[in-house]
């Protein structure tokens, strides 16, 4: 049974989307939900705790467990392939994906018609699914697949916030057409890999690839790859389908795809350059450094820029994500322990907080039916509990000391500055000023501007939704005050990418 | 015996319990503000009793908490920390009792905000006092700009929350812009970032990174106000008088130079920043500062403003003394934060008196006011004369030392500064006091009755304007005191 631990969980909730539109109306797909989510929670603990046994006891930093699908001997069969790096991103999309489906309950009888809400939950657990699959996998070909797979149920899902705003359609359209775009620059790059090299798996692409750093159609290949990734992940200037995505889906599903799926994105990309390309022809051959470096400034400015300019919280948020993971790829570009580490704590730490704001976010939706700024106007009286999770989380993404955004940027201004790189040190604080503008102008709404005249009355949001919101800005501030088990993942996440030395 | 270890994390509890207790006693103002003064004395206690109890020279650190590996909340006791912390709290007790004639003489609305968020900000100065290493300095730092805010735009009108805006804008821009990066970089050279007596960069960091991180440290740090982050120091002069008074006159702006001479005397050390020779840069940097501010003073006819200006020079008095570098640059620093403070805060609590009882806020209204306020003008011109520097004021030996420093180090150029100001100084703080007690009043003169503010107003007022003429005879002691940082 422990064997199986890395293929149960993707199995557990693939066949418990399956499951969940055929057992009737009611909260009954919503126990299934939940049943999968938490177990899978669980089992992603498990295997977190052993793949860290195994490198403590082993002492090698690139420990993993290896785990060959229906026996077929590697490389032929599919790999699924576990070790620090990605049990820590497991276990974030496990821990969310758990406490956001607590939360969906209220929020989803709320929004969706109760004879869709069966096939809600369906898509839920399959894009789940798809997200720990892409994860989990040591086999570029069945990473492609399980992207589909969630980006499929994706779209779907974006697609049902139709209930509440029109709008939505036409994102999720927009998000399917680019979404497929970078999926089939995705697949053209397996192809030429494949045609290279003659294998998927991806340990063993390392292998030969090493020969290969000359060849043309491998370059090619990565371009493509590169590319179809960057559209996957929203890295800025192939963000557009995002905001509208984030913004119109149904709050639940925001939280999903702001906080975890863009960040599955950027695992594969991060896996794709460090473990199979080799970080010397990864970043000193091919010019993918300054490249990313550019995209991911121009990410953090240009997001938050437009985050300023929004008049709608969920969109404003969805900007602040472009922005989050300029973040996360400019670590990546420092290609060091510390700045690696500084993009793994701030995958952590900002699916945590981006996720708890999208969940705030829906308790106004929940409350108000919309999430236009001017209607939060004067809410922090009538909402107490609520708006101050606003805050708290926000005063996170701008990164204030005692909040996890603070420890995120401290390794990466620590990283930017030891590569004597100071200006990038530079494009994260300003991004960091940025922030201030945007989280403030909606604080300054909600605190310091009188309740319109004409509105009605105002509740505070059902605590089943208030809890799980708080769960997540909780964890991330107390993940700001001691980062010390964070950090020291994110640091063994670090060294198993770069491997020893 | 009472352990050091546990009266200095009081001395955050306690404000911060009673900004607990005040919002809770929301609905029952008397209570409230008995509150508010319970906590203020309390403070006080406290404080004053670690001055009793503790070791001048002891620097203990107590972790609050660890972040990450090496980066700790942690507090210790230094002179000049305790110094700074005696005069806010000290002068946080009068400024409560002030509140309470100030707010219910104006009719002020959210007097419970008002009041919690001021024990908020104390709690902040407390920290920022007691911090063991620049972190712990930067986290209250950033904490003091989160909960003055709500003071600064009390009024809630436009302006108000433009001037809000304005604060924000310059309190985090410069602290995140230099003041983190500095830290961070101060961190990879150094390992640490505790604050040690002789500095922890000596032997680490180049002249050249000495040189950066100096003017990120001094230009990071926007409280301390030094040109051209100035503007959100008059714009915050939107607030209410008591928030001008302590805040702006003492908490806040204190807080920023303070932090700007702990971080020059315990992070780099006086003796590495005059090997390199930037600390003349940062002196001249401040002088320019002294004599611009002082020049723009002339121009402000609203009293609050002039003393907003007058503030900015005066806490360049401050950065110039750290710029100095040697024992009486730095002790004179230090003395100027107790005696500016005192004077400062007299003046503010003046000018708001004259708000409340006479309803004017402009300098050119101001004829024959001292007429009708006796006292209050009194002390005014008490007040002005500490600023000024004339004996027997406390102002004076703060200015003694400060020139002292200066010509020490071979720097005339900044003794001609120093008396030039005091020069400006009378330009434009006399006149106001001139102008108050005989100046003719444009309207036809009426019966002259005396009409001061509340007694509650009345009493702080008296008790700092003594307070400056303590200080000169009392200055023996606090030098003493305070070398003891130089370890």
């Amino acid at each position: 049974m422990e064997d199986h631990l890395p293929v149960l969980l993707v199995v557990v909730p693939l066949f418990s989307a399956l499951i969940a539109p055929l057992v009737g109306r009611g909260d009954k797909p919503w126990y299934v939900a939940m049943a999968a989510t938490w177990s899978v929670f669980l089992l992603s603990a498990v295997l977190c705790a052993r793949i860290y046994g195994i490198i403590g006891a082993s002492g090698d930093p690139s420990a993993f467990i290896s785990y060959a699908m229906g026996n077929w001997a590697l490389p032929w069969g599919i790999e699924y392939r576990v070790d620090a790096f990605n049990a820590l991103l497991l276990l974030i999309i496990a821990a969310v994906s758990a406490v956001v489906t607590v939360y969906a309950r209220l929020s989803i009888a709320h929004e969706i018609p109760a004879d869709r809400v069966n096939f809600f939950y369906g898509l839920w657990l399959l894009f789940f699914a798809g997200l720990l699959g892409v994860t989990v996998s040591g086999d570029v070909f069945n990473v492609y697949v399980l992207l589909e797979v969630s980006s499929l149920a994706g779209y779907s899902l974006v697609a049902m916030g139709k209930y509440l705003d029109r709008r939505a359609l036409w994102a999720s359209i927009n998000y399917l057409f680019l979404g497929s775009i970078g999926a089939s620059f995705f697949l053209l790059g397996i192809g030429y890999l494949y045609s290279a090299t003659g294998t998927l798996n991806m340990a063993d692409l390392s292998e030969r690839l090493r020969s290969l750093h000359d060849s043309r159609t491998v370059v090619t290949a990565f371009v493509f790859l590169l590319v179809g990734l960057g559209i996957k992940m929203a890295l800025f200037p192939f963000h557009i389908w995002l905001p509208g995505a984030h913004g119109y889906a149904p709050p639940i599903v925001s939280a999903l795809l702001s906080g975890v799926a863009i960040k599955v994105g950027a695992y594969v990309m991060v896996r794709l350059l460090f473990s199979v390309l080799g970080i010397e022809f990864g970043f000193e051959t091919l010019p993918t450094r300054p490249i990313l470096l550019a995209f991911s400034s121009l990410a953090i400015l240009g997001g938050s820029y437009l985050a300023i300019r929004q008049s709608s919280l969920k969109r404003l948020l969805a900007y602040s994500s472009v922005a989050q993971i300029g973040y996360i790829t400019l670590g990546f570009t420092l290609a060091n322990e510390d700045g690696l580490t500084g993009s793994f704590i701030h995958i952590f730490n900002h699916a945590l907080m981006k996720s708890g704001l999208f969940l705030i976010a829906g308790i106004v939706v929940y409350r108000l039916g919309t999430s236009e700024l001017a209607a939060l106007r004067g809410l922090g009286r009538r909402m107490p509990f609520t708006m101050a999770g606003f805050t708290a989380g926000g005063l996170g993404l701008i990164g204030t000391p005692l909040t996890a955004g603070f420890v995120s940027k401290w390794y990466l201004v620590a990283a930017a500055i030891e590569r004597g790189q100071s200006f990038l040190a530079a494009v994260i604080l300003l991004g960091s000023l940025l922030a201030v503008v945007y989280v403030w102008r909606v604080v300054e709404l909600i605190y310091f501007e009188p309740r319109p005249e004409s509105s009605t009355q105002v509740r505070e949001g059902p605590w089943s939704l208030v809890v799980p919101a708080w769960v997540l800005i909780g964890a991330s501030l107390y993940f700001g005050v001691d980062a010390s088990l964070s950090s020291s993942m994110a640091r063994q996440a670090a060294r198993a990418l770069l491997g020893p030395g | 015996m009472i352990r050091v270890g546990t009266m200095i994390p009081l001395t955050l509890l306690i404000p911060l319990l009673g900004a607990g207790v005040i919002s809770l006693l929301g609905r029952w103002p008397d209570l409230r503000e008995t509150a508010s003064l319970v906590t203020a004395a309390s403070l006080v206690g406290v404080v004053l009793s670690l001055l009793l109890v503790a070791a001048p020279a002891g620097s203990t650190h107590f972790t609050l908490l660890e972040v990450l590996p090496g980066l700790r909340l942690a507090l210790h006791l230094e002179p000049l920390g305790l110094a700074f912390a005696s005069v806010a709290s000290t002068l946080w007790v009068l400024t409560s009792l002030y509140s309470i004639g100030y707010m219910r003489g104006h009719g002020e609305e959210h007097q419970t905000r008002f009041y919690a968020c001021f024990a908020l900000t104390i709690a902040a100065a407390m920290g920022i006092a007691f911090a063991g290493n620049v972190f712990t300095l930067f986290v209250f730092y950033e904490i003091m700009t989160l909960v003055t805010y709500p003071l600064v735009t009390h009024r809630g009108d436009r302006e108000a929350v433009g001037a809000g805006r304005l604060y924000l804008g310059y309190l985090f821009g410069t602290s995140v812009g230099f003041f983190l990066f500095a830290m961070v970089w101060t961190w990879l050279v150094a390992g640490t970032l505790d604050f040690e007596p002789g500095g922890i960069l000596a032997g680490k960091a180049s002249p050249g990174i000495v040189g950066c991180l100096l003017f990120l440290y001094a230009f990071g740090i926007g409280k301390a106000a030094l040109m051209p982050f100035h503007r959100w120091l008059p714009a915050a002069m939107v607030a209410p008088t008591p928030v001008s008074a302590l805040l702006h006159a003492v908490a806040v702006v204190k807080a920023g130079v303070f932090s700007v001479l702990k971080i020059v005397v315990y992070i780099f050390g006086i003796d590495l920043l005059r090997d390199t020779g930037w600390n003349v840069w940062l002196a001249y940097l401040a002088a320019v500062t002294i004599v611009v501010a002082s020049l723009i003073a002339f121009t402000k006819d609203n009293l609050k403003a002039r003393l907003a200006y007058s503030t900015i020079s005066q806490l360049a008095y401050i950065v110039l003394g750290a710029g100095l570098s040697n024992a009486g640059g730095v002790v004179g620093a230090a003395m100027h934060i107790v005696t500016h403070a005192f004077g400062k805060i007299t003046l503010f609590f003046c000018a708001g008196a004259i708000a409340v009882a006479a309803h004017k806020t402009n300098i050119s209204e101001m004829d024959r006011i001292g007429r009708t306020m006796p006292v209050t003008m009194g002390a005014f011109l008490i007040g002005s004369l500490s600023i000024i520097g004339l004996p027997p004021l406390g102002g004076v030996w703060s200015k003694w030392y400060l020139i002292a420093g200066a010509a020490g180090a071979g720097e005339f150029p900044l003794v001609a500064v120093l008396l030039l100001s005091s020069l400006l100084n009378i330009g434009y703080l006399l006149p106001v006091a001139v102008r108050a007690f005989f100046g003719v009043p444009s309207q036809s003169p009426r019966q002259v009755k005396i009409k001061e503010a509340p007694l509650c107003c009345l009493i702080p007022i008296c008790i700092t304007s003594a307070g400056c003429l303590a200080l000169f005879f009392f200055a023996n002691q606090l030098y003493a005191y305070l070398i003891n940082m130089l370890g």
